[in-house]
């Protein structure tokens, strides 16, 4: 029988340490909304939708009460959006946009991802139209988020969908001016992007994903943080296998609830995200968990190798405990979400080369960074580039989330509000990148795609 | 269904009798109980089983939170699994 002890530490990882479900994402495929007609495929898009998740967020709202664990978002993917507008006979896609926006309202979910475009290899008409409507559609509309692969492990990286995004960014960031450039956060560039990703705004419902899925979204950069103030001092080894014990604890909830809302939805379960997704409250870094570690700030030498034994950890810790771990796993580290990350980049300390480093081994890429408002598209693109290649060599998920904050330069901050926390400007290089980014064309893909 | 009730907050008379009347009237069983003081802090755990219940899980919690209000206590109604799936392989 479970003892007090043990109780009391649930509860206390509930408490204080800020341990939650982060998300129960439905996806949900939109292949059968294709329609010639775009009113018509709106309709069905907007019906499936609300079919479909009516009860998600109750259900949410449910096993929150009856477990007394902390569900925060309940969420909705689609697919990848110009896969299914394609067969409408239209050149605007926002109306699309306005159809997700208008059913995760009426699902009364916060937000719905999957205003997508796959462009790893090349670009079909309707992905550059979905490109290209970006701006408007994320500006447009409130809950819609949107995201883009532009390279692969297997295909290379496609420089022409990356030159394009850096003025997309630079777009949307200009439409929500008033917000500091808000809009940008809703929109991901990917590189090597996961299919059951349950985490905005990245997410989307892949095309080789069933008809309708629950994903779960774990988070506790907190409860980590608590555990290796145990260790203090002592070896690596002893340090990883802690945080291994926690995230294996942690994965089990996940899986319970997963399980739980996949039954209740009657949806099939398909995976368990386990990632330290931090937010701006206190207790709830992951720069925190590296300080913690033996850094006297996130971003000093050694930030890169505290950052590879977390995320690693973390992985194998959670694998063991669910019966299909997925998603992107692993440690984030958004700068605007993380109150550790945000004081590290207000004293310098942690700069835009560093964080590009740490992306080498953290679980996705350059989150939630904001840059001066005047910051060249090209400069965008070539940060794309940068980051995309660093998935593609090393076969992992890379994503560049870029917030050039308009009319604000370095020195400056932006206020998101809510999850999305705030972020100091950080500086760019000035020098150019314009000519590196004109070429166009594909960057092929490395020798290790040739795996056959 | 089993169900662990967690009682939290400064020690004070009449704690566990406030909680286990509740719990009566509404037809829980207690299975377990361990209770401590730390510091003056109360900390007390229940495991109870609902299967003769006469509310749901959901609104009985909703009782319990009121009681608490009542009593200066944090009181908790979650089910057993959760506490399963983290502490039992």
């Amino acid at each position: 029988m479970l003892n007090q002890k043990e109780i009391l530490s649930t509860l206390q990882m509930i408490d204080q340490q800020h341990l939650d479900i982060r998300t129960i994402t439905m996806g949900i495929s939109l292949f059968s909304c294709a329609e010639v007609d775009p009113a018509k495929a709106c309709r069905k898009i907007y019906d499936k939708i609300c079919r479909y998740a009516q009860n998600l967020v109750q259900v949410g709202e449910d096993i929150e009460s009856e477990f007394g664990i902390p569900i925060v978002n309940k969420r909705i993917s689609v697919t990848p959006m110009a896969l299914v507008a394609a067969a409408s006979n239209t050149e605007n896609y926002v109306p699309f946009a306005k159809a997700m926006d208008e059913a995760a309202k009426t699902c009364g979910v916060n937000f719905i991802g999957g205003y997508s475009a796959l462009v790893q290899k090349g670009m079909t008409r309707a992905d550059e139209l979905l490109i290209r409507s970006l701006p408007e559609a994320l500006a447009s509309t409130e809950r819609v988020c949107g995201s883009v692969n532009v390279g692969s492990t297997k295909a290379g990286i496609n420089m022409d969908a990356v030159k394009l995004l850096g003025h997309t960014v630079k777009d949307l960031a200009a439409r929500t001016a008033e917000s500091g450039g808000a809009g940008c956060s809703k929109l991901v560039i990917f590189c090597n992007a996961v299919e059951d990703n349950p985490f905005m705004a990245g997410a989307f419902h892949g095309a080789g994903e069933a008809e309708k899925v629950i994903n779960v979204g774990v988070s506790g950069p907190g409860v980590v943080h608590s555990a290796i103030k145990q260790v203090k001092g002592q070896p690596f080894d002893v340090l990883a296998e802690t945080i291994k014990r926690t995230a294996f604890r942690v994965t089990r909830m996940g899986q319970l609830v997963a399980q739980e809302a996949a039954s209740r939805l009657d949806t099939p379960f398909g995976i368990v995200d386990l990632s330290l997704a931090p937010t701006p409250a206190v207790g709830d870094s992951v720069a925190r968990i590296l300080e913690e570690m033996g850094l006297e700030t996130c971003g000093t030498h050694g930030t890169t190798a505290a950052l590879a034994l977390l995320n690693d950890a973390v992985k194998k810790g959670g694998v063991m405990a669910s019966s299909s771990v997925g998603g992107l796993s692993g440690a984030f580290i958004p700068v605007s979400e993380d109150e550790g990350m945000i004081a590290a980049a207000e004293s310098g300390v942690l700069t835009l080369d560093k964080l590009e480093a740490m992306t080498c081994v953290c679980s996705v890429g350059l989150d939630m960074i904001a840059v001066p408002g005047d910051t060249p598209a090209s400069t965008i693109s070539a940060i794309i580039a940068d980051e995309a290649a660093i998935g593609m060599i090393n076969s992992k998920t890379t994503a560049v989330r870029l917030i050039p904050a308009p009319g604000k330069g370095v020195g400056d901050a932006v206020e998101f509000g809510g999850l999305f926390g705030s972020a100091p400007i950080m500086p760019v290089h000035p020098e150019s990148s314009e000519e590196f980014i004109a070429r166009g064309g594909r960057i092929p893909a490395p020798i290790q795609s040739l795996k056959n | 269904m089993k169900a662990i009730v967690s009682v939290l907050g400064k020690d004070r008379v009449g704690i566990t009798a406030a909680v286990c009347t509740k719990l009566a009237e509404n037809n829980i069983n207690i299975l377990d109980i361990s209770q401590t003081i730390m510091d003056g802090n109360f900390s007390m755990v229940m495991i109870v089983d609902m299967d003769k219940a006469s509310v749901s899980i959901k609104e009985m919690s909703g009782v319990l939170e009121d009681l608490g209000k009542e009593i200066g206590q944090t009181i908790r109604i979650q089910r057993e699994d959760i506490f399963d799936a983290m502490h039992r392989i």
